[in-house]
């Protein structure tokens, strides 16, 4: 029989002010096994933990149940107490009477009653615990960082500088991301390329970094410490250590019309290309449903072109297998597509753009060389009219319900680059709110209004409509003014909302991280631990967590840097104990329980059993414990009932639903 | 194939012609429409008042005959359109709204909300299919470039008429091209031509009739075709003359070669 204690937290008003913790106590008294009830303010306290102290001490428990917050907060801080009282961590079970209890009811009597079962079901469970003991398991050290866009490169970057091995992959032929395709930056409208550049070279050029680009993640097993990873390096088709990125293979190439993904398909490219002048590695890639030689069989002018020999058609995917100790995430953004936004006329007209197909025209290395036109007809626009919140903020489900955080800067950018570069373009915005907390963001805004004279009006348009004289009418309304606005608008620009890059969806499920319902990654804690993923050994930087800037990413991937290298610097973990056991005398080696298993920890061994006196060789299941993560999958299919989890065992969980229902 | 109809007052009698061309085509195509029995007007209006159940049981009355002969409901008039559809919506969807009007009603069994209600655009697409149209077309109007003119009521609410993309849609453009015809595509074919307001501000009603003939007409269309009465009405007395508007089932009738018929 174990000797039980029972500490009831007020946690404040918290839960004091729903749950009549007295009465908690009271009723817990009354229950087998517990020989110590008490209440105290602050149980997490210095205080409230000297009480489960003394009680250890004086009335010699060796189970405890603390009924309070949810065991995500101060789980770790019980268990700690209790090892220094001399009671194993894993005989105190936490009663969550907080957010499952007095946080989501009102009344009192119904709120203690609960909380009474709650507390109930965690002594029937503690009942049964018996004492765990973690194993040790080692940190690779090395990290992966997934994406190098400027967010993957700051991180890498810091990781490396610390001295640890770094690899990023990153899924299109270059690093650099879609900062690369901006043309300038706010609040300051320095040259996006200028400062990112040095970035690159700087990752590609670090003895610590390896970059594998136009490579995806395949396949992530393992845990914190210990990942093991497969990258697909798909077939370039060139040869990387060959390849002297002279260019001729791109000039020579027949095929040049494929849509140029770096400049969002406003115009070709050649089949074989980089995607931009500056980038890294400067080693081309066959598009190879664009390549005549792939589709027709016929052509071959790239290799014949290429002096250095470095043209190899015959390449095919390679995958590597490599270990890691942390995995960063750092996938990055699209636009959304604008498929349910057919009012602005994007699908209808060339002169409606995106923000972003604004970056690239504007840029000089862009479709129109810098130059700003119209892209139907070449024309210089006279009136510009930038829509924001397109997709953001959005109340039905054609957008997102976020704000998607740069557009109102970025469009405040744009505005002013137009004004300067083409004092005789009318500029207007139509907006639902200008939103600039930032340091320098509301001087920057206001200077466009200002001094740039940007005509900014608050309110939406509800549609845009292509004139015959090839013009655009955008009719929208002033909600200051209260009335219609109907302008003609040689040109467009929709200020689009931002999405997590699609790919994170199939990276999220590898990893077993947790995304919310608009992809983004889900933080550990969204004030505590914003840069960690609730998976041990997974942090995350950049947009691939949610809407962010430039400054703010690269603040972001350092700190995500540092928690890999906090990781990295270890040389052990502890390992969780509460990990599945197969009970050699009921398995029958029926390999059910390897199938389900989503982190391949079981294997099968053939074993000599004594069964009740007949000795016999059996295939029975073993799981590696450094491999098991708890799910207890196997523990539910398994026919015989001879799987069993740590800590969490089919009695102690019948027991905690015996003791709710009684 | 057999459908309940219901062809509303109008097609009584300001627009005979949208229903008689309706019927014949139907035959060509090879479906019958069977008007429902003692059908009332639908209201004209759908009524927004959340409170409001006694305008709302004409719809229902002519939903539950549909449903007793196990028929889909055809309205060809888009204000019918509109209201029997949203009010089928209510009565699948809003308890209190089906509770109340199951009162009144006293049906042997309860309805709520099992027909189907198509439009006859909706049953030539998904039912018939262009495809087939474009077979049966005897008279190709071919070189004719034609506007769809879809006014509001066909396609908003667009999550409850679920006719088409409210934004950009499509239908009117596909059965165009199958009746032989080139659609010429404006941004205001999807635009309210002012509805009931021309009986009070004609001149609220004129600009927006002139400015969807405008846009049609500066895009090249030759014509205009419409499945409302109210919208043929609008255009034509407050539009700017521009442009001659016609039903669409009178060139679907011409295209199958069934019109002169229907003129005698």
């Amino acid at each position: 029989m174990q000797r039980i204690g029972v500490f009831v937290c007020h946690c404040g008003s918290n839960i004091a002010a729903t749950v009549d913790v007295k009465k908690v106590v009271e009723m817990a008294l009354l229950e087998p096994g517990v020989v110590h009830a008490e209440d105290y303010q602050y149980m997490c306290s210095e205080a409230g933990q000297a009480k489960i102290l003394e009680a250890v001490k004086e009335k010699g428990l060796t189970g405890i149940v603390v009924c309070s917050c949810s065991p995500r907060m101060h789980e770790a801080t019980f268990r700690k107490a209790a090892e220094r009282a001399g009671v194993n961590p894993y005989m105190v079970e936490i009663a969550n009477i907080r957010e499952h209890c007095s946080w989501i009811h009102k009344d009192m009597e119904e709120a203690t009653k609960k909380a009474v079962i709650l507390a109930r079901a965690a002594i029937a469970k503690v009942n049964l615990n018996a004492p765990l003991q973690p194993g040790e398991s080692r940190v690779t050290k090395r990290a992966l960082v997934i994406g190098g866009g400027i967010a993957g490169i700051q991180t890498a970057i810091d990781i490396a500088d610390a001295g640890y091995e770094v690899d990023i992959v990153e899924k299109t032929p270059s690093i650099g991301g879609r900062m690369s395709q901006l043309d300038k930056t706010f609040p300051t409208l320095d040259c996006s390329a200028c400062i990112l550049t040095p970035k690159m070279v700087e990752a590609s050029a670090h003895e610590k970094i390896n970059i594998y680009t136009y490579s995806e993640v395949e396949k992530v097993t393992g845990f914190v410490g210990d990942f093991t990873v497969d990258i697909r390096k798909k077939a370039r088709s060139v040869d990387m250590n060959k390849c002297t990125g002279c260019g001729v293979c791109q000039e020579k190439c027949p095929s040049k019309k494929a849509p140029s993904e770096f400049n969002r398909g406003l115009n070709t490219r050649s089949a074989i290309y980089t995607p931009f002048a500056q980038a890294i590695p400067n080693v081309p890639v066959i598009d190879r449903d664009a390549c005549l030689k792939f589709k027709t069989g016929k052509c071959g002018l790239c290799e014949k072109v290429c002096q250095a020999g470095a043209i190899d058609y015959a390449q095919q995917d390679e995958i590597i297998t490599e270990k890691y100790g942390a995995i960063v995430v750092a996938t990055g953004f699209d636009t959304i597509k604008l498929d349910k936004y057919d009012e602005y006329a994007y699908s209808q007209s060339k002169d409606v753009i995106t923000s972003l197909e604004l970056e690239r025209i504007m840029n000089a290395a862009g479709p129109t060389k810098g130059h700003l036109e119209r892209l139907s007809d070449g024309k210089a626009p006279k009136e510009m009219v930038f829509i924001q919140c397109v997709g953001s903020r959005c109340a039905d489900n054609r957008g997102k319900s976020y704000c998607s955080k740069i557009c109102c800067m970025y469009t405040a950018k744009h505005a002013m680059l137009i004004r300067d570069k083409y004092p005789d373009v009318n500029v207007t915005v139509f907006y639902i709110d200008v939103r600039t907390p930032g340091k320098n963001f509301d001087e920057f805004y206001r200077r466009a209004v200002e001094e740039y004279g940007v005509n900014y009006i608050k309110g939406q348009v509800g549609k845009v409509a292509p004139l015959p004289n090839g013009k655009l009418l955008v009719q929208g309304a002033d909600l200051i003014d209260n009335k219609q606005i109907l302008k003609e608008a040689d040109m467009v620009v929709l200020a689009t909302a931002i999405e997590p890059d699609p790919s994170v969806r199939k990276i999220a499920t590898m990893l077993t991280a947790s995304i919310d319902t608009n992809n983004f990654l889900t933080e550990a804690h969204p004030k505590l631990r914003p840069v960690e993923s609730p998976t041990a050994g997974v942090f995350l930087s950049g947009v691939c967590q949610g809407p962010k800037d430039i400054p703010e990413t690269v603040a972001q991937a350092g700190a995500a840097a540092v928690k890999a290298i906090g990781l990295l610097a270890k040389d052990k973990l502890m390992t969780n104990p509460c990990t599945a056991k197969a009970d050699e005398l009921m398995c029958n080696g029926c390999s059910t329980c390897a199938n389900v298993c989503p982190y391949g920890a079981i294997t099968y061994e053939v074993k000599q059993v004594n069964d009740h006196g007949i000795r016999e060789d059996r295939r029975i299941a073993v799981v590696n414990n450094a491999l098991c993560q708890g799910c207890g999958a196997c523990t539910v299919v398994c026919p015989s009932g001879a799987m069993d989890l740590q800590g969490f065992s089919n009695r102690q969980i019948l027991a905690e639903v015996d003791a709710i229902c009684r | 194939m057999k459908y309940s109809y219901y062809p509303g007052c109008t097609l009584r009698t300001k627009a005979k012609d949208l229903d008689a061309y309706a019927r014949a085509s139907a035959v060509a195509l090879g479906f019958e429409l069977e008007e429902i029995e003692n059908w009332q007007c639908c209201g004209g209006v759908y009524p927004l008042g959340s409170d409001e159940i006694a305008s709302k049981l004409s719809s229902v009355r002519a939903l539950n005959e549909a449903k007793e002969k196990g028929q889909d409901l055809v309205t060809l008039c888009s204000a019918c359109h509109h209201v029997i559809k949203r009010v089928n919506d209510d009565m699948k969807n809003v308890d209190d709204i089906r509770t109340r009007a199951n009162n009144y009603m006293q049906l042997e069994e309860p309805y709520a909300g099992e027909t189907e209600v198509l439009h006859f655009l909706e049953v030539l697409r998904d039912r018939v299919g262009f495809d087939k149209i474009k077979e049966k077309v005897v008279n190709p109007l071919t070189g004719k470039k034609i506007g769809a003119y879809y006014g509001c009521l066909l396609l908003r609410p667009g999550k409850i008429l679920e006719f088409d993309n409210p934004e950009n849609p499509t239908i009117i453009e596909d059965f165009i091209r199958a009746i032989g015809a080139e659609p010429v595509v404006y941004p205001y074919r999807n635009e309210c031509c002012g509805g009931y307001i021309s009986l009070k501000e004609k001149d609220m009603s004129k600009s927006m009739c002139e400015r969807i003939m405008d846009s049609a007409d500066g895009m090249g269309a030759e014509m205009l075709i419409t499945a409302c009465p109210l919208c043929l009405y609008n255009l034509k007395k407050n539009g700017n003359d521009k442009l001659p508007v016609v039903y669409f089932t009178e060139l679907l009738a011409e295209a199958l070669g069934v019109k002169e018929e229907v003129a005698k």
